[in-house]
């Protein structure tokens, strides 16, 4: 069984790469555009790299007769999260929702700490909140609208005045996919659910799970209810950016306390959460367009991070930063991933986490606001702080007694370095990356100018005018 | 051979270099002899390329784009030509010298310190051929991480927060300002790349020029401006040829580098001159200048002291860039040379004094120099080409750097760069007077003196005990072959750029078009 699921998995993610990009009609629900696309790709990339390490993995973390349940909650929540991205019906979006939430309880649970358990319950209950949340926003929006189609509402409401029903549904839709996604202040259960859980499985989260409802979040407001709206009339960036930007710092500073590195890692993707929402909150296309960049770049670094923690669990059965003393010589293969990985959190030029702070904080500029551009490269300092933490344990602390000296199985590095050779890659050359991101982008805000946008272009001009006799004084000045 | 090929290759023979020496890591002479290989290959490509740029060509290598706009290209100009001939030059003398201590000293992870030696250098070769500020920014954070390792040699709780300093203040000014500032140019201007004049001019008022100048110059955190200068002393704690190469040479330089390269292609120095939005980087530069040599007079650590000297002078280069003369970006550009000669000759004595003496604070060196003639006389030259004193090299970068000043109507900086000459006698010459004027007897009775002794580091003081009996002092040498060769030959090299410092002239005149 394990072996027919892997199987399946690997062509599926053959056959996605060959889609990436197409704009094939599924049916009538079922559309893939640009975004979705690009969303196929991460997902089923990411599956297809941490399918491999399951075998590898279950030895140590899983017992044997839990193995297939592993394999079939895997394939469902992948089928879940697959559901999401290429559905077009708002409902069935919350069927697949709870498809891979339910599946992803279960993979959470089968951690070998008992703790798993807790882990699980927590998250079943914040995802089962934020999942009826979402149900009952697209209930009232069936109300207002009597569609449940997402372009189909779109229309409908375009047509319709912002009635106190139409803020509420998006209250309680975006409410509900902030929780799934671990936006700052209902990131509760992230960090135990991705620590306690098999690193497999931690790795298949961080790379997929918190991206595609970021996908969703981008499609519904940009969309469904429309940028005119959400920016313009409910002033929603005023909310979501100083709560991303805190997101950005808070995260940052918890995972420097880490004493773990899962949890460590796990802090640090709510501090890249923040950087997602904080590139939608400027509502711009670049904006847009850098955040679909940083969930592809994300999901690469993450998924690989977790993989490398995987390795490193699967040699030493602990992933406390204390006791990963002499790794830099017992497993040199993974912890120069390791180092690969962490210089992609800091974002240092040649990965892909270079491409998302410039295309970021770009677009931070490009809409005028300096001094969010500014946090950004103030928050990705912490970076350096966490990961120095991680490589300074690394390289100079002391192995524990009796540590194995052994590398980590090659059937777990290929997979792990197949990930972060991808970030080197793309790091270096993002053409692809980039251009599918802002083609995307360009298609989801549908080249609707918001009014904000407008006047900010006012603004600006206005501006360079008043610079120009700026200009000539300090010249007259110094010619007297 | 045609010049992309050989600005490739001086970029990719330090980088197999590397390899190699890591490949060969079992038998360290194969090892070592690898490192020699790639040295002197490396100094054999760039000085191929200098007579090309000296004749006013300007070869160019794109090596590919990572989005359409940003590309990975580099590109010569004089003043790359330059810090890529300094760089490439000594690390052929360091690589001995390097060698030569290593062996003496028994140090353990040599494979990797040379490893690492040889991706540092590679990742300078990087900064000085960079065509636009991403590739400039990509190898000035690879120069940064490569020499991580070389500051925490030691692996001892000082080296680790040594370490820390060093990679906490490099890329939090990098990342913060200097990231910050290339993003903003490009937004901007649209373009990231080094254009002779400058590309700022028209696109940003006056403010923004300003507020850019100043996120440039604290952002290269490796100009070590004040205040964010500290990693440098503390990076001391590495073993001596990374103070003295990359110290001295290839870290600090490539901070002055860039922040001369920025002034005079990004800026250009006619916008700075025209909209007088360097003058506060002019004060801040003549207070580092005038501070840590004030610092550098009070330090009884020999290497400590140095840096301190360092870190003055790597500030002439940015008050050169900041006067925005002709004058004054030549006469940094030829400090750059002058300075890399002249300071390594004296990282280069203090490690030999180490190595020979096992000295290393200044008041203990009274009497040396009668046993190690050559490297306290080295130190001399060395340190009259940092005053500033004809006949070498460093006469002819301050002079420039004085008319710099005086062309620019800001006289009061002429008489910094005199006060800071006199500063650096106060701080040099007490060395040579002691080793060669001074007896070890004298030592004794003086009660300051042993006062400073107990004051400073007490943990090397199993050695201290013995510098005033001569029974121990008798058995002192010079240090071994391989360390005093290189020394003499830098001294002589502070010489020798006394007489070529035409040569470098002209090679910089068509960077301010005259």
């Amino acid at each position: 069984m394990a072996l027919i699921s892997l199987d399946q998995v690997a062509q599926l993610g053959t056959l996605t790469y060959y889609l990436g990009g197409w704009e094939p009609p599924w049916g009538i629900e079922y559309r893939i555009d640009r975004t979705s696309a690009l969303v196929l790709v991460v997902v089923t990339g990411i599956a297809s790299a941490v399918i491999p390490i399951g075998p590898g993995e279950k030895s140590y973390q899983i017992p044997g007769h839990r193995h297939a349940m592993y394999y079939a909650a895997f394939l469902l929540c992948l089928c879940g999260l697959l559901g999401m991205t290429v559905t077009a019906d708002a409902f069935n979006v919350f069927v697949f929702l709870e498809i891979s939430s339910l599946s992803t309880y279960t993979l959470i649970g089968l951690g070998s700490n008992r703790r798993a358990l807790t882990a699980a319950f927590n998250y079943l209950i914040m995802g089962t909140v934020g999942g009826t949340f979402y149900l009952i926003g697209v209930g009232l929006l069936y109300q207002m609208t009597g569609s449940l189609n997402m372009a189909d509402i779109a229309t409908r409401l375009s047509e319709m005045q912002s009635t106190r029903t139409v803020v509420v549904a998006f209250a309680f839709v975006t409410m509900g996919l902030a929780v799934k996604l671990a936006v700052f202040p209902v990131h509760q259960w992230l960090p135990n659910a991705y620590a306690y859980s098999p690193s497999a499985v931690s790795a298949f989260l961080a790379g997929t799970g918190t991206k595609v409802v970021y996908y969703l979040l981008a499609r519904i407001l940009m969309t469904v209810f429309g940028a005119a709206f959400v920016f313009d009339i409910l002033g929603f960036d005023r909310l979501l950016m100083p709560i991303s930007l805190v997101a950005m710092f808070a995260g940052s500073v918890a995972a420097i306390y880490q004493t773990d590195l899962k949890r460590l890692l796990a802090y640090s993707s709510i501090a890249q959460v923040g950087y997602l929402t904080l590139a939608l909150s400027l509502g711009t296309t670049e904006g847009i367009a850098a955040g679909l960049l940083h969930m592809f770049n994300h999901a690469l670094m993450k998924g690989g991070l977790f993989l490398v923690v995987a390795c490193i669990v699967c040699r030493t059965g602990s992933s406390q930063i204390s006791e990963l003393g002499g790794l830099a010589r017992r497993m040199p293969m993974t912890f120069a991933a390791l180092i690969v990985g962490g210089f992609g959190l800091i974002g240092v030029p040649s990965t892909v986490g270079f491409i998302s702070k410039w295309y970021l904080v770009s677009a931070a500029l490009g809409s005028g606001s300096y001094v969010v551009a500014a946090l950004i490269l103030a928050s990705s300092l912490l970076a350096v702080v966490y990961v120095w933490k991680i490589v300074e344990a690394c390289v100079f602390g002391k192995a524990p007694e009796g540590a194995p000296q052994e590398e980590a199985p090659l059937g777990m590095l290929i997979p792990t370095w197949a990930l972060l050779g991808a970030t080197l890659v793309f790091g270096l050359s993002a053409d692809f990356t980039t251009h599918a991101a802002t083609s995307a982008a360009e298609q989801l805000s549908n080249g609707v100018k918001t009014a904000k946008l407008i006047s900010r272009e006012r603004r600006q001009l206005h501006a360079h005018t008043l610079a120009e006799p700026n200009a000539v004084t300090p010249a007259q000045e110094s010619g007297q | 051979m045609n010049p992309q090929l050989l600005i490739a290759l001086a970029l990719l023979t330090p980088t197999a270099g590397a390899g190699l020496v890591a490949l060969t890591g079992r038998s360290p002479n194969r090892r070592d002899s690898m490192t020699i290989l790639a040295t002197i290959l490396t100094a054999f490509f760039v000085w191929n390329l200098a007579p090309i740029v000296a004749d006013g060509g300007r070869p160019e290598l794109v090596l590919f784009e990572i989005v359409p706009g940003l590309e990975i290209a580099f590109g010569l100009e004089p003043l790359g030509m330059l810090f890529s001939l300094v760089a490439a030059s000594l690390w052929g003398l360091t690589s001995v010298y390097a060698i030569g201590y290593m062996r003496g000293h028994n140090e353990e992870n040599q494979t990797r310190f040379f490893v690492c030696f040889a991706l540092a250098i590679s990742a300078a070769l990087g900064i000085a051929f960079a065509r636009n500020l991403i590739t400039l920014f990509l190898f000035y954070e690879l120069l940064t991480f490569s020499t991580y390792p070389l500051v925490t040699h030691h692996g001892t709780a000082q080296a680790k927060r040594a370490g820390r300093i060093y990679l906490g203040i490099l890329v939090s000014t990098s990342v913060a300002f200097l990231l910050f500032a290339i993003l903003w140019t490009y937004h901007l201007t649209g373009t990231t790349e080094f254009r002779p004049g400058g590309i700022l001019a028209g696109k940003a008022d006056n403010m923004t020029v300003g507020i850019l100048l100043a996120l440039f110059a604290f952002g290269t955190g490796k100009a070590a401006l004040m205040p964010f200068h500290r990693w440098l002393p503390n990076a001391m704690v590495a073993p001596t040829p990374v103070s003295a190469l990359l110290h001295a040479v290839a870290v600090v330089k490539a901070g002055v580098f860039t922040v001369l390269k920025i002034v005079t292609y990004i800026f250009g120095i006619d916008l700075l001159a025209d909209t007088g939005m360097s003058v506060w980087l002019m004060y801040v530069a003549a207070t580092t200048i005038v501070f840590s040599s004030i610092v550098a007079i009070t330090l009884d650590n020999l290497k400590a002291r140095l840096a301190y000297s360092t870190i003055s002078q790597l500030a002439y280069i940015v008050l050169g860039a900041a006067l925005a003369t002709k004058s004054g970006i030549l006469g940094s550009g030829m400090h750059i040379a002058m300075h890399a000669v002249g300071k390594i000759t004296l990282f280069f004595c203090a490690g030999a004094i180490y190595v020979g003496a096992h000295k290393t604070l200044v008041s203990e060196l009274d009497g040396l120099g009668r046993k190690m003639p050559f490297t306290f006389g080295a130190f001399f030259i060395g340190s009259l080409s940092i005053i500033g004193l004809p006949p070498f090299g460093g006469a002819w970068s301050k002079w420039f750097l004085a008319l710099g000043a005086a062309d620019g109507h800001q006289y009061v900086f002429t008489a910094v760069f005199m006060l800071s000459s006199i500063l650096s006698i106060a701080y040099l010459m007490p060395v040579v007077g002691r080793a060669f004027f001074l007896s070890p007897e004298l030592e004794a009775p003086d009660d300051q003196l042993a006062a400073a002794h107990a004051a400073d580091e007490p943990g090397d003081s199993s050695s201290d005990g013995d510098s005033s009996s001569d029974g121990i002092f008798a058995n002192l040498h010079e240090a071994p072959l391989l360390c005093v060769l290189p020394l003499c030959c830098t001294a002589a090299g502070c010489l020798a750029l006394f007489f070529l410092a035409e040569r470098i002239h002209s090679l910089l005149t068509p960077i301010v078009g005259g």
